[in-house]
């Protein structure tokens, strides 16, 4: 306090100093003779290049509405107006503060007025400026498509000049975020009107060029489906991307063109097998991932190759082989190094900024790596302390490390051998429910994803997992608004209860409460419904089981399963449903419920004679638990179902053509004989 | 070039009529590796193109022009092991290398399915897979490991079997090795390799069969792609290179450089001004150069009579010390008295030696069919008179020359009176000498150069007796020579070459016609340039064109010690 106390009244006479020669600048602007308003901008745009202080000074003294206001007046002198276009242009460079003082004062507007002059030089010294101001992060991109007029007058203006196929497709190549934007260009023949500039003498238009297409083309179908048929002098669009990929062409330039050829495949413009994906664009991404690389680069090609190859099997397996591709990936872990920590702060600083990017890059390009091929997993795992990595991942203060790191584990859990082994091993099972008890639902969905796989039967994780109190936090997710989130719990429960102790069974339908057991039975998600059914079925299975949940919950059950035999549903919910009778009907009390509900052995009757046999075979399986001989009461079952024409209908059934359905009905047919 | 040499080619080819695609393969091959590997000298590195049937083990067979090997041993034991190497090593100036083979056949089932492919030197035992001896690396199919001169291998890549291709690329510049599997390059696998290794493959399983491709096929690899990264890594390193400690320094010996080369040449008002500006001496006498600027400028512009004149002129001493010189450049007047465009038969063209606009190509003077056809019958006979073999008409066979000699003098009947032309030429040139030349350097890009309109020494009568007779002195000045200064076999091949010229209707199209094409005026002009610099004192070559060739000779010496970046160094890329 005291040392601040004591320098101020220094920094206030060196600042009134410097706003002084500054003011005398600004001042210049107001004289009368517009001969002297001309020199004063002229000297202002010396004065002012490369000296981010001065730009400061002149900003704070109120230069800028100033400057707008020539440069807007129809009375100024087309050179003077050209003049302030270049100051502002000037000022622009400076930091992102100046940035945000120019776009307070609407230059954007006026710039963007200033271009329906017909002077190019005037137009190009306004398009410079915005491209400036426009590719600013502070700057919101929105400011390009307020006026409807801009896109349709900018296109009209690409092929004037050089300069301004430059900054125009440099504006569009920053401001081109969201389909919308997308659409909007795409309107406007940007394609059409863009595509001719890839052969462009300029390397910096050629450049600009190629970055508007990947983000035209990335994730809109419509734009890749158009850029296959683009002709450029003669040639295939993806053919000059080709090109640009050659090695000896600049790195920006060859990853920019295999991201264009990336989205063009992945909205299915050009096929996964094609040469262009498979002998270029792949090894040129994998190129990017090298350590010669430099780090913004090996994060781009990483991203850019997980995203190409994460739906085919055969690019995954091409990739896992091209040079070393998965030990490569291991050296995106070790940033910062120690040798960057000892030989310069500068190294350090950088190397600490990319860290979470590499690390999430390689995780998700791992991710990517083994989403299908068991052989890639065992060697993604076999990296040099690859499980390591992920649980520490899994840890990690940014959601972007532990997301990816979450995927990257959810892509290992569909092996089951690894399941076994390197993830018992490591118990990721910790870490991963650390991360479900307070994360984004992003992150939820991915780790519940992975959690369900931790908890199939053949899993050793299993059983820690259960004795973390897992079944509370599962059930809380049923309750999520996010209908994967609710998915992912219902899952993970349903694999839970597969063939479970009955206490475990007992905790799930206790935590879980019936309430909102039906309350996911009515579930507007069809695969909320699908495994909440497989839940119930899980639970209904070995006999005394089944009776000690029916004694409990056993008219609201069989309410449900009649609600869901009569509502509008699937195939496949109708066949879960008519299982879960089946089991129902196994046990040995429990079967009373079904035998004294003549509304539902009238539904289990119609079911038999359905079209589809899947449902045949299930309400059949069902009739013949209910008529199985061995139990007690079994031939009053019989003769009471006889009595309401079954045996007819199994009679009926044994000619079907399905074998299975026949047999299933012969066996049913057996019980009367015996 | 000539008659027996292209006889010849066609008995071969009447030889192989049979395998037409044989031939296209091998011209396949030619091309790709010039293309691939411009730096190789094959004279003195010739490249892998085959198996070598002298060196391999007895179990290998080879076919389908060596390339096709095949195991025919009991493939038993690792002892049953058998490799062949190809029939060169690999030259250091490829600095990349690559080559693929196609595995036809993995062999028989039951078998363990060895088969390796890569690298070893010579006298690495053959009896063994390529990797398990010391100089020496393979890929194995069975299992996918890398060896690398040891019997246990690293895990490197997928394993490979029926239908992949598997390449592999030597990098001479960093001495590392990479594979591929159906284009696609599967990373490091050998580093620190050793020079001149042998591409190998090496079988141990009954009924395995592999191709080779050294170039006689295009790759499934892009390793042109991958050569263009390694150029540009070269060329970028030596844009980078740091010269000069002190400032200036640099700049002044190009400059130095620079102004020599200019004054070499002659090109006098160039170096008067660039010596000026850049503030430097320069070590002749402007007359001087201004002298060798005006034989350089006669020489070029196919004006050889006035040349010879102004430099004896000139020069006195110069041409009678060096009769070989003076020989070559008589030589070169024949030529450009064929060509029409030395002054003596332009003179007899009706032309003054002096007009500018004149060449062959000028097409109002050459039009007139005038005596075409009994020209050509003339000078043919004049040729072909008395113990002329007909032959000739395929070119010069060295045993010629004498009879060509015979021939001259026994046909008097075509003896020309030349002593007009020859006088007028001569004095138009001496009373011309101190005026400007103008140098005919772009006849061809005027687009009149037509061959249609080309004739014999510019298509006139008289020019074309004074040429004969020109020849004759010649052919007698050779004897001379000879008899003087003993056989000289540049001098004979150059007489016999230009002579050449006059067996065909068209000169200008036949395999000898080159001879007429203005470039071959430059070596003529620059050996007598380099002769007046030397009577002079002064060094026969520019600095520059000496620091070009110690490039060029950096670069060949590079090639020999096995320093791989020489390939992508060339010394033209930076010369254009």
């Amino acid at each position: 306090m005291m040392a601040c106390l004591l320098e101020a009244p220094l920094r206030i006479s060196v600042l009134s100093e410097v706003t002084a020669t500054s003011r005398h600048y600004v001042d210049r602007l107001f004289d009368p003779d517009p001969q002297n308003v001309l020199q004063g901008v002229i000297d202002m745009k010396n004065a002012v290049i490369g000296n981010n202080k001065q730009k400061a000074n002149l900003i704070v003294l109120g230069a800028v509405p100033r400057l707008l206001y020539l440069l807007q007046q129809s009375s100024s002198s087309l050179e003077l107006r050209t003049e302030c276009a270049v100051v502002l242009g000037s000022l622009a460079m400076g930091t992102e503060n100046n940035i945000k003082s120019l776009v307070d004062c609407h230059i954007i507007p006026a710039l963007l007025q200033g271009l329906l002059c017909s002077d190019l030089i005037f137009i190009e010294a306004c398009l410079r400026c915005l491209r400036t101001v426009f590719i600013s992060p502070v700057t919101p991109v929105q400011l390009l498509y307020t006026d409807p007029t801009v896109i349709p007058h900018l296109m009209s203006l690409l092929s004037r000049s050089r300069h301004t196929k430059e900054y125009i497709t440099q504006i569009f190549a920053h401001c081109c975020k969201t389909p919308e934007h997308q659409t909007v260009l795409f309107n406007h023949s940007a394609i059409q009107n863009i595509a001719p500039l890839l052969i462009s003498p300029s390397d910096k238009v050629r450049m600009q060029a190629l970055k508007c297409f990947s983000v035209l083309a990335y994730e809109n179908t419509q734009v890749s489906m158009t850029l296959v048929n683009v002709l450029v002098d003669g040639e295939q669009l993806s053919q000059v991307f080709v090109r640009m990929m050659q090695r000896d062409k600049p790195i920006e330039m060859q990853l920019t063109a295999a991201k264009c050829l990336t989205y063009m495949c992945r909205a299915g413009a050009i096929r996964t097998d094609d040469n262009c994906i498979i002998l270029k664009t792949l090894p040129c991404l994998v190129r990017m991932c090298s350590k010669e690389r430099l780090l913004e680069e090996r994060v781009e090609g990483a991203e850019t190759l997980a995203y190409l190859m994460e739906p085919d099997v055969e690019l995954q397996r091409i990739a896992s082989f091209t040079d070393h591709l998965v030990s490569m990936l291991a050296d995106y872990f070790k940033y910062p190094s120690s040798v960057s920590a000892i030989t310069d702060i500068k190294r350090l600083d950088h190397d600490l900024k990319h860290a979470h990017e590499l690390r999430q890059a390689a995780f998700k390009l791992y991710a990517s790596l083994g989403s299908n091929d068991e052989d890639i997993r065992k060697k993604i795992t076999e990296t040099e302390n690859m499980m390591d990595r992920i649980v520490s991942g899994l840890s990690e203060s940014s959601i972007k490390v532990r997301l990816a790191a979450v995927r990257c584990l959810h892509s290992l859990s569909r092996s089951v051998q690894q399941l076994r082994t390197s993830f018992h091993d490591h118990a990721v099972w910790k870490p991963l429910m650390k991360l479900l008890q307070n994360a984004p639902d992003e992150v939820l969905v991915m780790a519940s994803s992975t959690l369900c796989n931790l908890l199939l039967e053949f899993s050793p994780s299993k059983e820690p997992i259960l004795d973390s109190g897992v079944i509370e936090l599962l059930c809380s997710l049923t309750q999520s608004d996010s209908p994967a989130l609710r998915v992912n719990g219902i899952w993970a429960l349903m694999n839970m209860a597969f063939q479970a102790d009955q206490k475990v069974k007992v905790e799930i339908v206790r935590a879980l409460g019936t309430e909102q057991l039906f309350r996911l039975l009515s579930d507007p998600d069809t695969n909320v419904l699908m495994k909440t059914l497989g839940l119930l079925r899980n639970l209904l299975s070995t006999r005394p089981h089944i009776d000690q949940i029916m004694s409990s919950h056993g008219k609201q059950i069989m309410q449900a399963v009649t609600l869901i035999l009569e509502g509008e549903h699937s195939i496949e919910v109708k066949e879960q449903t008519l299982c879960i009778l089946a089991n129902i009907a196994d046990g040995n009390t429990a079967k009373e419920l079904i035998m004294t509900n003549d509304d539902m052995l009238q539904k289990i009757k119609y079911y038999m004679g359905h079209s589809n046999v899947k449902l045949q075979l299930a309400a059949t399986f069902c009739i013949s638990n209910l008529i199985w001989n061995e139990e007690d009461g079994s031939q009053e079952r019989q003769d009471k179902l006889k009595d309401m024409g079954f045996v007819d209908i199994l009679h009926k059934l044994t000619q079907a053509s399905d074998p299975n359905l026949c047999d299933r009905a012969k066996t049913a047919m057996q019980q009367y004989l015996a | 070039m000539s008659g027996p040499s292209s006889g010849c080619g066609f008995l071969m080819s009447v030889v192989v009529h049979g395998d037409l695609a044989l031939n296209e393969q091998e011209k396949d091959l030619n091309q790709r590796l010039r293309r691939l590997y411009p730096a190789v000298n094959e004279e003195e590195t010739p490249l892998p193109r085959s198996w070598s049937p002298k060196d391999k083990f007895s179990y290998i067979g080879l076919s389908q022009n060596n390339l096709r090997v095949h195991y025919k041993g009991h493939g038993k034991t690792p002892k049953d092991a058998a490799s062949v190497r190809a029939t060169h090593p690999i030259p250091a100036a490829c600095g990349v290398y690559y080559f693929e083979v196609k595995i036809i056949s993995k062999g028989r089932d039951g078998y363990v399915k060895y088969m390796g492919i890569g690298l070893s030197a010579q006298g690495v035992n053959m009896n063994r897979l390529p990797g398990w001896d010391k100089h020496s690396y393979g890929y194995h199919g069975d299992d996918g490991h890398s060896f690398c001169s040891s019997g246990t291998g690293q895990p490197y890549g997928p394993t490979f079997t029926t239908g992949d291709v598997i390449g592999c690329c030597v990098n001479l510049i960093n001495n590392t090795c990479f594979y591929t599997k159906n284009g696609h390059s599967l990373g490091i696998a050998f580093t620190d390799l050793p020079p001149n290794l042998y591409p190998t493959v090496g079988l141990q399983t009954p009924g395995e069969v592999v191709d080779a491709n050294f170039g006689q096929h295009p790759f499934v690899f892009d390793i042109e792609d991958y050569m263009r990264e390694w150029r540009t890594k070269i060329q970028a390193q030596i844009d980078r290179f740091p010269i000069g400690e002190r400032e200036g320094e640099w700049q002044a010996m190009i400059q130095k450089m620079v102004a020599s080369y200019l004054v070499h040449h002659s090109y006098c008002a160039t170096a008067e001004v660039f010596a000026k500006s850049t503030d430097q001496a320069v070590h002749e006498e402007l007359a001087s150069i201004k002298n060798r600027q005006k034989i350089q400028k006669l020489v070029l512009s196919g004006r050889m009579g006035e040349a010879i004149e102004t430099t004896q002129q000139l020069y006195p001493s110069l041409l009678e010390l060096n009769p070989d010189l003076l020989f070559m450049l008589k030589v070169r007047q024949f030529i450009e008295m064929v060509n029409g465009t030395d002054s003596e038969v332009r003179c007899l063209g009706g032309r003054s030696p002096k007009s500018q606009d004149s060449y062959p190509g000028s097409p109002r003077l050459f039009n007139s069919p005038v005596h075409k056809a009994n020209v050509i019958t003339d000078h043919l006979h004049f040729l072909l008179s008395p113990g002329f073999d007909s032959n000739y008409c395929n070119g010069v066979s060295s045993s010629k020359g004498h009879t060509l000699a015979h021939s001259h003098k026994s046909c008097p009947r075509t003896m020309p009176s030349p002593e007009l032309g020859v006088l007028n030429g001569s004095r138009g040139q001496q009373t011309n000498v101190g005026a400007e030349v103008e140098m005919e350097v772009d006849h061809f890009s005027n687009g009149v150069f037509l061959c249609s309109k080309r004739q014999l020494c510019g298509g006139s009568q008289a020019a074309i007796e004074r040429m004969i007779q020109f020849g004759r002195e010649l052919q007698s000045m050779s004897e001379h020579l000879r008899r003087e200064r003993g056989k000289n076999s540049a001098n004979k091949k150059m007489l016999k070459d230009a002579f050449s010229l006059l067996a065909y209707s068209d000169p200008w199209i036949s395999p000898v016609g080159y001879q007429l094409d203005s470039i071959r005026r430059e070596p003529v002009c620059s050996t007598l340039n380099s002769a007046i610099l030397e009577t002079h004192n002064l060094p026969k070559q520019p600095p520059l064109a000496l620091a070009v060739g110690q490039a060029a000779q950096c670069l060949s010496l590079m090639a020999r010690t096995g320093s791989g970046s020489c390939a992508f160094a060339s010394v033209d890329d930076y010369l254009h």
